[in-house]
């Protein structure tokens, strides 16, 4: 097997190692219903998780996801009271999730700001628009919702692909063509992996960064949109944190923090590991939330250890 | 406040040039300019008085509650010198408020809790410095660990009395944080001894130089015969410590353990407070002056909009915008390509 799958390996070796303890601890767990709940309950987070992924191999990183995520809830729903058809201001929404990605992009890249400051600074401007549009929860009452939340596409076993989880694989299906069998997607790799000798064989590195930076945007703009639908409200406060998870999920799906290595599919599996944690920590019902981050942790702890030492001994990525 | 390491030119400039190019101009400006707007808008604001044995009024307000921000962003500053970053610190605050709020219960002297608080903060600045400097784990991703899990520890501890009740009293933790001693608030004295402390631990001693060699290249750094791990470790703990003061007067003002809300993105602002101050993400360079300044343009900020009247709505979007104007005016592209655009020549 080539090493490049190691890493991703090891994730869904832990997710199926996972899965299987819970199903051998509670009844009823190994079943397709649990799985399909857990793709659909975090849909969402991983959908952009996946555009995060590309701002990760590029060496950069985006906080922006989870205000992303709120202030398109919040747009929509208003849009939804005014008359709108969801579909129209998703499509607006997505628009402008890809703009706003380009212009930071831009910014990032022309000024030489390091990502991590000029996304925090979208995180708050996005965040304090959603609290400047309304501060509570307004429902979205369009009947396309409803339908929406109802269709879903049969599993075997009593369980059901939600149509939230569907967006999700359809999302990643194109994230993986992006990323494998493009031009921009190598270009990606490349200036991940090293930024002067990718600059040096003529890799447009604006371009392929503000590409970078409007994926994300897409991605987390795709992300509003799925969660907006399928909790059918706009909250000033949703996605609040997200873009830890999302990260967590792109580091547990075998994507180094470095960039230039790493596998888009792996973040769904990262993502779904962080999704199972939740669910078996339910399920036990004993157990509390803070359970659920003391896990979180402990796995993004073992795994970077695990993933560390495979790189140091396969020579993946660049040492040091 | 600390040493510059650029040595003077031989020629001296005009004092206009020579304050144009000093680095803490920028905050200072921003803070500058945030004041005036607001003594702009309302003409009493910069009144300080004497109200029951104590000073009273807006510019102190600012000055305490920008306290704990800066506390933790003196810590931020160092790591960042380093070319780490610690996303750890709220969780650090969350974990010393439920240590304080457990031994309290246990019973223990209250002395003795105020050196276990901040204990546990080198304790936790020990973690991070082992994943960072032994394990060689980027320190983005290695402080996520602890952030991600710390606030869970936070509640864990609260569970082990019971976890009905994390609220407590104690006269000498509260003194230290709503105190004030003759005129001043205690938790200022404090914040300033300790500016005072880590400012002669960093630029009397060699320790700051070598930070920021460490930062500005490790393996130069190792070359040049500097111990590059111990010193990210050092920077680690100072961090921890540091965090752990100002979780110590966050818990005490609230006098309970809250791991789920205190210090809640404390650790942007920290960061965002060492960026204002014109501390470069890419390490090698702690400016702990600076650093205050910024955590004061940031208080100063929310201040001015809650007394403007402005719906506190607004105060993430503001905040965004000097977020962004800061770093553009810090970009040379960004700057060039304005004087460009006004047809104006730089130098």
């Amino acid at each position: 097997m080539n090493a490049k799958y190691l890493p991703m390996a090891a994730t869904i070796a832990v997710f199926a190692g996972l899965f299987g303890i819970g199903g051998a601890l509670y009844d009823h767990f190994f079943s397709t219903l649990v799985l399909g709940d857990i793709l659909a309950d975090n849909a969402f987070v991983i959908i952009a998780a996946i555009g995060t992924t590309f701002v990760i191999l590029s060496g950069g990183i985006d906080l922006s996801i989870g205000s992303m995520i709120g202030f398109v809830g919040v747009v929509m729903a208003n849009l939804d009271a005014a008359g709108w058809h969801p579909l129209a201001s998703a499509a607006m929404m997505l628009t402008f999730g890809a703009l706003y990605g380009a212009i930071q992009g831009f910014i990032i890249d022309f000024c030489a700001i390091q990502p991590f400051i000029a996304t925090l600074a979208s995180l708050f401007l996005l965040r304090g628009a959603c609290f400047m549009i309304n501060l509570n929860s307004v429902p979205l009452q369009h009947p396309f919702v409803a339908s929406f939340a109802a269709a879903s596409l049969p599993l075997p076993g009593d369980g059901f692909l939600a149509s939230s989880a569907l967006a999700m694989l359809a999302a990643l299906a194109a994230a993986i063509v992006i990323a494998h069998f493009t031009r921009f997607g190598a270009n990606v790799y490349a200036i991940g992996g090293d930024r002067v000798s990718a600059e040096l064989m003529g890799a447009p590195i604006r371009r392929t960064i503000v590409g970078v930076y409007a994926l994300g945007g897409f991605y987390s703009a795709l992300g509003g949109v799925i969660y907006a639908l399928y909790t059918a409200s706009g909250y000033p406060l949703a996605g609040s944190g997200a873009e830890l998870t999302a990260i967590a999920a792109v580091v547990l799906g075998g994507t180094m923090l470095t960039g230039g290595v790493g596998l888009v599919a792996g973040t769904l599996f990262g993502g779904m590991i962080l999704g199972l944690i939740a669910t078996l920590i339910n399920f036990n019902g004993s157990l509390n939330g803070a359970w659920i981050m003391i896990s979180g942790g402990v796995l993004l702890f073992v795994f970077i250890v695990v993933h560390r030492s495979l790189v140091g001994s396969l020579r993946l990525g660049r040492a040091g | 406040m600390s040493v510059s390491l650029t040595s003077p030119s031989p020629i001296r400039r005009p004092l206009a040039a020579r304050l144009a190019g000093h680095r803490a101009i920028w905050p200072l400006l921003a803070l500058a300019l945030i004041l005036a707007v607001d003594g702009f808008i309302s003409p009493g604001f910069f009144s300080v008085r004497i109200v029951e044995g104590r000073l009273f009024g807006n510019l102190v307000d600012i000055l305490y509650r920008a306290t704990p921000t800066a506390i933790v962003a003196l810590g931020m500053a160092v790591v960042i010198g380093t070319k780490g970053i610690d996303l750890s610190v709220g969780s650090v605050i969350a974990i010393a408020g439920a240590v304080i709020a457990w031994r309290i219960h246990a019973g223990d002297p209250h002395g003795l809790i105020l050196a276990e608080a901040l204990g546990v903060g080198l304790v936790c600045g020990l973690w991070n410095g082992l994943l960072v400097a032994v394990l060689d784990i980027q320190p983005i991703i290695a402080t996520l660990i602890l952030m991600v899990s710390g606030r869970g520890i936070g509640l864990m501890i609260n569970l082990i009395y019971g976890g009905t009740d994390p609220s407590f009293s104690s006269p000498l933790l509260q003194s230290l944080s709503v105190g004030h001693l003759g005129l001043v608030p205690t938790r200022l004295a404090l914040g300033a001894g300790l500016l005072a402390a880590l400012w002669a631990l960093l630029r009397r001693t060699a320790l700051g130089l070598f930070l920021e060699a460490v930062g500005g290249g490790a393996a130069a750094a190792e070359l040049a015969g500097i111990n590059a791990r111990l010193i990210k470790f050092a920077a680690y703990l100072v961090c921890g410590f540091c965090a752990a003061a100002a979780g110590v007067i966050l818990t005490a003002d609230t006098h309970t353990s809250d791991p789920v809300s205190v210090g809640l993105y404390i650790e942007l602002d920290a960061i965002l407070a060492v960026v204002i101050g014109g501390g470069s993400l890419s390490g090698g360079r702690i400016y702990l002056g600076a650093t205050v300044i910024g955590a004061l343009v940031i208080q100063a900020l929310t201040t001015s909009i809650l007394t403007s009247g402005l719906p506190p709505e607004y105060n993430l979007v503001v905040k965004a915008a000097v977020v962004l104007t800061v770093l553009l005016l810090q970009s040379q592209n960004a700057r060039a390509s304005v004087f460009a655009a006004f047809g104006g020549r730089r130098r």
